[in-house]
């Protein structure tokens, strides 16, 4: 397949895996940011072909798993409700929430779809205008101009039963949250290279010089992923802490600037909850007031849900890079991917999944 | 008035009773005159053997049987009934002719029970008949029982069909999932994940377009070449639902050995591989329903291939892994950058994912 072969060429591999060893003279701690890279890395094996001086610890860029308890809890109560049409991104219908999950309100008789696009949700409420369709609007920058033109087409189209459960989260801010706690151990970054096509990488110099860290703008291919590492581990070798772009068939310094204006049309920064790590300031997006027609969390009363994380599952720190999945006593007994505890373990993307369905469940 | 200015009478004045509806109606699971009307027009024109005309409440099982007896079961449900490739009549026949089949014996003969949505058209019953007629007819296996229900309009989705089938082992043992053993080669008949990415597709949720077949097949036939040629199969099995990867964690549990596959070798559809990729699927979960994977002595592994090849439903079949005594119930795959990754079974629902 083109633009995905080349970058699996074995012998390039190889070439760059040896490279790196060459290079990685000291250890290093380099986070990968973005859920899909841990997912590719699980699933070519690529941090099996790195140096011992190399430890790779995998971010918080899961949207699915960030997404706070109460958040689901509240889009459950919505989907079970008369007349909901409840749709979502399909990893997120095996969420538990504090009492249920979708897929099981779906065997209920609620109204759950899974969709691919939001827009999608648009024409279900287009084509069924006497039910309320919602849509689960959850990620990172990758999806937001997505949603926000939902919102945009909706509001053309005068769509009196189209909202958003908004739960958009922005990369920048976990970095510095990850960065500026006491407990930090990452030096280096490979930022999420596809959440840089929207946003280009400019706003990653100040983060890069006020920490210290070289941030790598990397892909998803196994050679992007050992590029980004490459050029992480050599800066951090030569003492170094740049913003490098290792994914330039895609990313520019600017990124997306329409996508960037249909976004900053629609959403205004909050304040945001994340699973398992707390608020972190300003790191998140929310309906605009002229867009908060399409708010669900206004249009259906939820205000009153307020939930508590589980005690025993430790995603937080393994979304922080703190813990490994194996090092949490619940992995593989009491929370696997049929009865996960923790998002982290629910959605392919989440580093406690992505460990147990590719490395041997004794960890 | 005059006589002559009134209508002509149009006695009688109850209803008679109307045969010839365009869709099914409850009347049709009656048992009554609309249900053998059915039949006659339906079922019969298609599934025309000795057995079925015959009319009993039983069918015999055509020919005298020696030795040991396979039976077989599978409900077939799809949605839509009509995809790329196939429908709920060819998937509903093959289902249960390659089921038995993998048993290592000669698929005889099969039974069908059909449940009928209300409204139902019987255009579209005739049209999954038919297929399911020129299906048993490929394999040479007759259809020699029938039954069919009917249920309300909203209490099944169009029609549901279970098939049942028997086939002859003789004086063999059944091929079973539990007699994989160290050092033998695994292969695959062709490519993996195309019955279930075609059916995906053919929903037309996915604003997705792309020239996906279902692998839809009985393969009886192309079995029978492989048991001809050699007694030597441990194990032989089609992947349906869960795919490769689940198919052969259960072997692999079953005959307490390791199975290690190698990406590189596995034979993957290039619009299936991109369509995947798109929807965040592994096609090593995604359902076959044409495919068998074969598990046998590495020695034999090259000529079954080769016969394999020759098949029109085997032309792009490979030798993908092999069985060790290492790591037991486990499936491991050899990526194609030379890393290592458990494959473990399909866990829920095979759900798209984010990004």
């Amino acid at each position: 397949m083109r633009y995905q072969d080349e970058f699996r060429d074995a012998e390039l591999v190889r070439k760059l895996a040896a490279r790196i060893q060459e290079t990685a003279q000291h250890p290093w701690v380099i986070m990968e940011v973005c859920g899909g890279q841990t997912h590719s890395i699980m699933q070519h094996g690529i941090d099996q072909l790195l140096p011992e001086t190399i430890e790779l610890v995998h971010g918080p860029g899961c949207p699915v798993c960030v997404t706070p308890l109460e958040l689901i809890d509240k889009a459950l109560a919505i989907a079970a409700l008369p007349n909901v049409v409840f749709c979502s991104f399909g990893d997120m219908l095996r969420v538990p929430g504090s009492s249920t999950d979708l897929l099981k309100l779906r065997s209920q008789g609620a109204q759950v779809k899974i969709v691919y696009s939001p827009l999608d949700a648009v024409r279900i409420a287009q084509e069924n205008p006497h039910l309320q369709v919602v849509f689960f609007a959850i990620g990172f920058e990758t999806t937001a101009p997505v949603n926000a033109s939902a919102v945009l087409y909706a509001q053309k189209l005068g769509l009196q039963n189209f909202s958003l459960l908004v739960s958009q989260v922005t990369v920048p801010a976990a970095m510095h949250a990850i960065l500026g706690s006491p407990h930090n151990r990452v030096q280096g970054f490979l930022a999420a290279g596809h959440v840089c096509t929207i946003m280009g990488y400019h706003q990653y110099h100040a983060i890069s010089q006020k920490y210290h860290v070289p941030i790598v703008v990397t892909g998803f291919e196994p050679l992007d992923i050992l590029q980004g590492i490459f050029l992480a581990a050599a800066q951090l070798e030569r003492g170094s802490s740049l913003v490098e772009n290792a994914y330039p068939r895609l990313v520019s310094e600017q990124g997306n600037i329409p996508a960037q204006k249909m976004i900053d049309a629609v959403f205004e920064p909050c304040d945001r909850n994340w699973r398992g790590i707390g608020m972190i300031p300003a790191s998140g997006l929310k309906l605009r007031e002229e867009y908060e027609f399409f708010n669900a969390e206004n249009r259906f009363d939820v205000s009153s849900i307020s939930t508590r994380e589980s005690d025993i599952c430790i995603s937080g720190l393994i979304l922080q890079g703190l813990r490994k999945p194996p090092q949490c006593a619940a992995y593989g007994t009491l929370c696997t991917p049929q009865h996960p505890l923790g998002a982290t373990m629910v959605s392919s993307e989440g580093t406690c999944a992505a460990y147990y369905r590719y490395t041997s469940k004794e960890g | 008035m005059t006589s002559s200015e009134y209508p002509p009478m149009q006695a009688p004045v109850c209803p008679l009773p109307y045969n010839d509806y365009e869709t099914i109606v409850m009347a049709h699971g009656s048992g009554g005159a609309l249900s053998l009307d059915l039949i006659k027009k339906v079922f019969l024109p298609c599934f025309s053997n000795p057995a079925l005309l015959a009319g009993n409440d039983f069918a015999e099982v055509p020919g005298f049987v020696h030795g040991r007896v396979v039976v077989s079961t599978d409900a077939h449900i799809v949605s839509p009934l009509f995809f790329p490739g196939g429908d709920i009549g060819r998937l509903s026949v093959s289902g249960t002719v390659n089921d038995l089949a993998v048993s290592g014996g000669i698929p005889l003969c099969l039974t069908a029970s059909f449940v009928l949505e209300e409204g139902l058209k019987i255009s579209t019953l005739e049209k999954i008949v038919k297929s399911m007629a020129d299906t048993s007819l490929e394999a040479g296996v007759p259809i020699i029982a029938g039954d069919t229900k009917v249920v309300e309009r909203g209490k099944a989705d169009g029609i549901f069909i279970s098939t049942s089938g028997v086939a002859v082992i003789g004086a063999r043992r059944a091929i079973v999932g539990s007699n994989a053993q160290p050092g033998d080669a695994v292969i695959v008949s062709g490519t993996l994940g195309d019955h279930g990415l075609a059916v995906l597709t053919a929903r037309g949720e996915l604003g997705l377009s792309a020239d996906i077949r279902s692998d839809v097949a009985p393969l009886n036939n192309l079995i029978r070449k492989v048991t001809e040629f050699t007694d030597q199969i441990h194990v032989m099995r089609d992947p349906t639902r869960g795919g490769v990867a689940t198919t052969l964690n259960e072997i692999a549990q079953q005959s307490h050995v390791g199975i290690t596959l190698f990406e590189d070798q596995i034979p993957v559809h290039p619009a299936v591989r991109s369509a995947c990729e798109l929807l965040g699927f592994d096609p090593l979960y995604v359902a076959n329903e044409g495919k068998v994977i074969i598990i046998l002595p590495a020695n034999l592994a090259h000529e079954v291939l080769s016969i394999l090849q020759h098949e029109p439903y085997g032309q792009n079949a490979r030798l993908i892994g092999q069985v060790q005594a290492d790591s037991p119930g486990t499936v491991h795959l050899k990526t194609s950058i030379g890393g290592t990754r458990v494959l473990s079974m399909l866990s829920g629902e095979l759900l798209p994912r984010i990004c």
